[in-house]
Parts: C-alpha cells; structure tokens; sequence
C-alpha cells in the first residue's frame, strides 16, 4: 500500500454573492497517494478549481471553505494559522494556473520570482538560490538559464511561461504539485511538451500530481486515478480504466458519448441535452438529474449515495443502486 | 451528358490570397506582418474544409479576409466563379457568412434576441412586413433549437451553448450558402460542444451550406470535416481528405500534430508514441528562409533553407508541400 498523503473529507467550500449563496463544492471526498497522479475532470462550473483552490486556501474572498476536513499526512491544514499555511504553500504543496502570463508578475525578472519562492522556504542565501533558480530552469528544458533569468515574463513564449511556472511551483520539492488546466492556453504541440515534462519530472521527483482539467483526453494519458465531478460534487472515481471502459455513471457515460472518436468511423456524436447547472440553483436530488436521460423519480427526490463498485471503483448514482437491488431481488426469489 | 455538365461548379474558390499587416517596429519603420502568405483552396457545395493549425498561424485570418473583414493584400475569391470585390461584397455577404469563436463578446449585450438575428434581414432589406420579419426570426430560431418565448431577451440571459446558437441563427438569417464558422465550439464545454457540432452537421443536411471550419481541435474537426486543410505560419502545408489525412498525413507537421492530440482512451494514450517538436513557433515577423517549418523539422535538409516547397498533388488530391516525404 501506498502512503496517504492527502486525504479530503467532505469538502464544502461555498461563495457568499449577493444573489446568495453558491454551493461550488458540495461533499468532495477522496484520497491522494504519493506520487500518484489524480486526475479531476468536470465541465465548468463543477468545481473542480474551487476544491483545489480550497486545498491552497487561495479562494476568493467572498469563498469560504463551510465544512469538511482536509488532511495532509493526517494533519487537517483547515486548521493551519496563515505562518504554517505559508510553510504549506510552495513547500508542501504549489499549484500551476491555466494562464501562465497573467500567473507571473510582469514587472519582475523570471529570476528574481523563481528566487522569491527558495529564499522563503529553504536556508539558501541569495547567490545559492540564483543557481537552484537557473538548474530548475535547466530541469524543465529552459535553453540558456542564465539569459532567462534576467528577462521578464512577456519576453518568453506561452510554453515557456507554462515552463517557468512548472519550475517555481517544483522548486521547493513540494509533496504535492497542483495543476490547475495547465495546458489549456496552450497549443497541441506545446501542450505535447508540457504534458511529457510533468510526467517525465514525476518520475524523477516522485511528487504527487493533481491534474484538473475539462480536456478527457489529457487525463487519459496522464492519471492513474480519476475523479468526474458536476454541480460541486463527485460523480464517478476511479483508476482511468475504471471511468474510460466501465463507467458507471450517466454523465461519465454522457461525457465520453459526447467526444469525436478517433477511428475513420462517423458516427454521429450524442450529446448531453439541456444546459449546465446554476450553482444558485441548485436541485434536492441528483445534480445531474435535469440532463440525465435515465432519471427516475427517486433521482429528483434525493442525493444518490457513494457506492463501492470495486475495490478502486466508486459511483454516486441512483442507476447503480437498482441495479443491485435487482440483483438481491433476483437473488432473494431463487 | 457531357464531362463538363457532370463536374461540379466549385462554390468558393480561393487563390493566392495574401495577407499582410504593418506592423511599427520602431523609428518609423513598418515592416509587413505575413499572416496569410498565398493560400489557394477550393470549397465544394455543401462541403465541409477543415482548416487546423495552431495559434498565429493564420487560419482566422484566412477565414476573415475571404469574407473580406480585411481587405486581402493579393489573391482572388471567386464565388460560384465570380469575382469577389471590396465593390460587390454587399451582394456576396448575403452568400457568406460567419460565426465567431466568442459566443460572449460577438454578440451586442443591448440588442435582443429578436433584434440580434434580425439585423441582417434588415440589412439586406428581406421582408416586406413587420410580421414577415418576426414569422422569419422565428423560424430560424427554431431551425437551431432556440426556445422561441427567448425572442425578447437579451444576450446575458443565455448560456454559452445558446448563445452559440444565437450566432449561428444570425449567420442563417440571409440564406447563405457557405459559412465560416471560426472556432465556433471551442468556448463551449465538451457536452454542449457535442450538441452544437450535431447542429452543424443537421443543418447542412437539411439546408445544403457548405463550411469552412476553422479549429485548433484535430478530433472535432476530423470528426465534421470532408477534407481537411493544415496550416503552418501562414501557408497550407497538407490538404487532403479527411480520413485520408488522419491515417496517412504525409507533411512532417502534420505528423507530429497528430501525434500530440491526446486521445481520450488510457491504453491508446499511454501506449502513443507522441513526436514532440523541439521549440516554438518562429514569429511571422521574422519568418525562416525557405519552408517556415524547417527550424523545427528533423527531416530538413540545405535545399529546405533556400526553397519554399510547392503545395504538389501526390494522388487522390492529397497535397503536400514538402521536399523530403
């Protein structure tokens, strides 16, 4: 068995709005083991963000994490005053945004921000953190470290960017890299090299990855563990075979139905119906209900349970829960 | 019947068009930005062109200066085989039309629904009464799946999806028989992205348009595309069919575009070779000597520095534009 070393428990993390209350996560359970890759795929507005946001504590500031418990190596960090919630920032944990131009600071040199971070967290002096600064560079595939470190962030390419980014949230070894849709203002290509480098120095840092992303296909080849989430809570979770091959909730079904297919096949897509869910809006029973071509009566009425379908695989869907009453029922009658 | 009568009249044919803009760089100086540098297709009716490539490589540009948002710096468009000019372009925006990439910004937030896909009816003077025009708004509204209580709403109050929609019901308006759809679902998410492409493909079964269908996504643009067109810093470098494209993509590009599209199933993604390209995209203001991909080739060769290779039929109108495949 693997070590635990993040554990969250029933995440509720909502945002006070003056049209009133938006429940972003609704119940978030699951579990990281080290040097593992978790991948959380959901549309927007499913809060995917929001829980990783509510693991850094970076949430907005009319965000609030409600209840729940987030666990890192067994301490709940929702606990942490803000010193040891700044030792847990970039040391145990860092995160990469979506938008690496808007995530660096324009008016200083990519060196003196990669600095920042090492100076913070480790007792290396000025001319010891210029020279972890320029091999980090060097490590995720920067040509000239030297020259970069004296530019500012508009001088390099978005790839780049993404590159120094990847390199200031690693600098400090953290436990946990959180990667919040890293490559999607990217290009194919540059995605192609973003993608290969976080899993190239996963392997040789053994970190453990949070991938959140909408793109089913990046998470395909990047997760050992995934988890689907709509309207704030987890749908489906389970190893990437698990969601891909069996999955076993509607919209996990409705989602992969909905993607082009790559063989020469045409077949016609099948989208989901309907439109996403309001947040201020939201329904007594299953989210995803409205939208759901198979919602029964009991859907409407009440939140489907987590279910156990296999030892890696869990499903919160009424589908499930009658097929195996059938099941009993079958069994009961013999 | 003779040979000529059975070949279809190409509906768009786009020849040598090139695009460029003046771009300060510093002292007064102003140097040519090339975004479209000579592009020729041709669009079939009721086609579907594809047309990928990543971003700054000229795509939307292509899309916009055959509509003629630019005004092109050379080339030819003809339409049904008629020359289109900045003089009759009025005339021909009644045959072609667009769809923008943000659902959000391409839409005016104080004009309703109604007004919204009404304008080009106005515009182009196509009713006779008030009511004529309502009866039409309704009836487009209708053809993409809006509810029609909608009409006197504003732009705010719908979804991405809808609002999509909205704009394609405009683009619809004047009957047009080509469309440029410039990545019209790449803002949406991935299930209302299924149910907008499925519009696309019923209303061309239903009304015949034909698309150019500009997108950055190799699997939504395989998956609605009859011939697929790649371009790379403002040139086509392949251009073949479709399916022809994704299983024998000939161009050096091309091959490793395809390779980095991630695919969405475990054992297939984690099995795939990816043919990951060494650096970025060269900036069009400072374009290599010769083809444009050679800095990132590892096919190229000296004869690539001094030449430009020629977009060249290697059977089955499969185009490649490459010296070495």
């Amino acid at each position: 068995m693997s070590e635990k070393i993040l554990e969250v428990k029933n995440l509720h993390t909502s945002f006070f709005t003056d049209s009133g209350e938006v429940r972003a996560v609704n119940g978030v359970s699951f579990e990281l083991d080290a040097g593992k890759i978790l991948g959380i795929v959901g549309e927007s507005g499913s809060g995917k963000s929001v829980t990783a946001y509510s693991i850094m504590q970076i949430l907005a500031s009319t965000g609030k994490v409600v209840d729940g418990q987030i666990l890192y190596r067994g301490e709940d960090i929702l606990k942490y005053n803000k010193d040891q919630m700044r030792q847990f920032r970039g040391k145990k944990c860092s995160i990469i945004f979506q938008d690496p131009m808007t995530s660096l600071n324009p008016t200083f040199t990519i060196g003196s921000q990669l600095m920042e971070a090492i100076l913070l967290h480790t007792s290396r002096n000025k001319q010891e953190a210029h020279d972890r600064a320029a091999e980090m560079l060097t490590l995720v595939g920067v040509n000239e470290p030297e020259k970069r470190l004296k530019q500012y962030p508009h001088e390099l390419s978005g790839g780049m960017r993404q590159r120094v980014m990847i390199a200031m949230a690693l600098a400090c070894e953290p436990d946990i890299l959180i990667a919040d849709e890293p490559t999607t203002a990217l290009d194919v290509t540059i995605q192609a090299q973003i993608l290969e480098l976080m899993q190239e120095l996963q392997k040789k840092l053994g970190m453990a990855i949070i991938l959140v992303t909408h793109d089913l296909g990046v998470i395909a080849g990047m997760c050992d563990e995934i988890i689907v989430m709509y309207g704030g809570r987890v749908c489906e979770r389970g190893t990437a075979e698990d969601i891909f091959y069996s999955p076993k909730h509607e919209y996990t079904k409705g989602l992969l139905r909905s993607i082009p297919s790559t063989g020469n096949q045409k077949e016609k897509l099948v989208p989901i119906g309907g439109t996403p869910i309001n947040l201020l809006n939201m329904p007594k029973g299953c989210a995803f209900c409205a939208r759901c071509s198979e919602a029964m009566k009991v859907c409407l009425e009440a939140v489907p349970e987590e279910i156990q379908l296999s030892h890696s695989h869990y499903a919160s869907c009424w589908m499930n829960v009658k097929d195996l009453m059938q099941k009993e029922g079958g069994a009961s009658n013999e | 019947m003779s040979n000529e009568e059975k070949k279809v009249q190409k509906l768009v044919e786009v020849e040598g068009l090139k695009q460029y803009f003046p771009v300060k760089s510093g002292w007064g100086k102003t140097i040519p930005l090339k975004a479209v540098d000579g592009v020729s297709f041709d669009i079939m009716p009721g086609e579907t062109l594809g047309l990928v490539g990543e971003s700054g490589c000229g795509k939307t540009t292509v899309g916009r200066s055959i509509l003629r948002l630019y005004e092109p710096t050379a080339g030819e468009v003809r339409y049904n085989g008629e020359l289109v000019t900045r003089k009759n372009m009025h005339e021909f925006r009644k045959e072609m039309q667009m769809v923008f990439q943000d659902p959000y910004s391409s839409l005016n937030p104080r004009m309703t629904v109604e007004d919204i896909i009404g304008e080009p009816l106005d515009v182009h003077k196509l009713y006779t009464t008030k009511g004529e025009r309502r009866d039409k708004i309704l009836h487009l509204m209708e053809l993409v799946g809006l509810n029609a209580e909608h009409a006197t709403r504003y732009a705010h109050e719908f979804s991405g999806g809808q609002r999509q929609r909205i704009g394609i019901a405009r683009a619809l308006a004047v009957d047009p028989k080509f469309i440029v759809c410039d990545e019209p679902v790449s803002a949406l998410d991935v299930s209302i992205q299924a149910q907008v492409i499925n519009m696309f493909e019923e209303l061309q079964e239903k009304l015949g348009v034909a698309y150019l269908f500009i997108a950055h996504d190799l699997l939504v643009v395989h998956h609605i595309s009859n011939r697929i067109a790649v371009m790379y810093l403002g040139k086509i470098v392949e251009i073949a069919d479709a399916d022809e494209l994704n299983d024998n993509p000939m161009h050096p590009y091309t091959q490793s575009l395809l390779s980095a599209v991630p695919i969405p199933d475990p054992k297939i993604a984690k099995a795939k070779k990816r043919i990951v390209l060494e650096g970025d995209v060269p900036s069009p203001l400072k374009m290599p000597s010769g083809c444009a991909f050679r800095t990132r080739c590892k096919y190229a060769t000296e004869r690539c520095a001094q030449e430009c290779p020629a977009l060249v039929d290697r059977g089955n109108g499969h185009k490649v534009a490459c010296f070495n495949q």
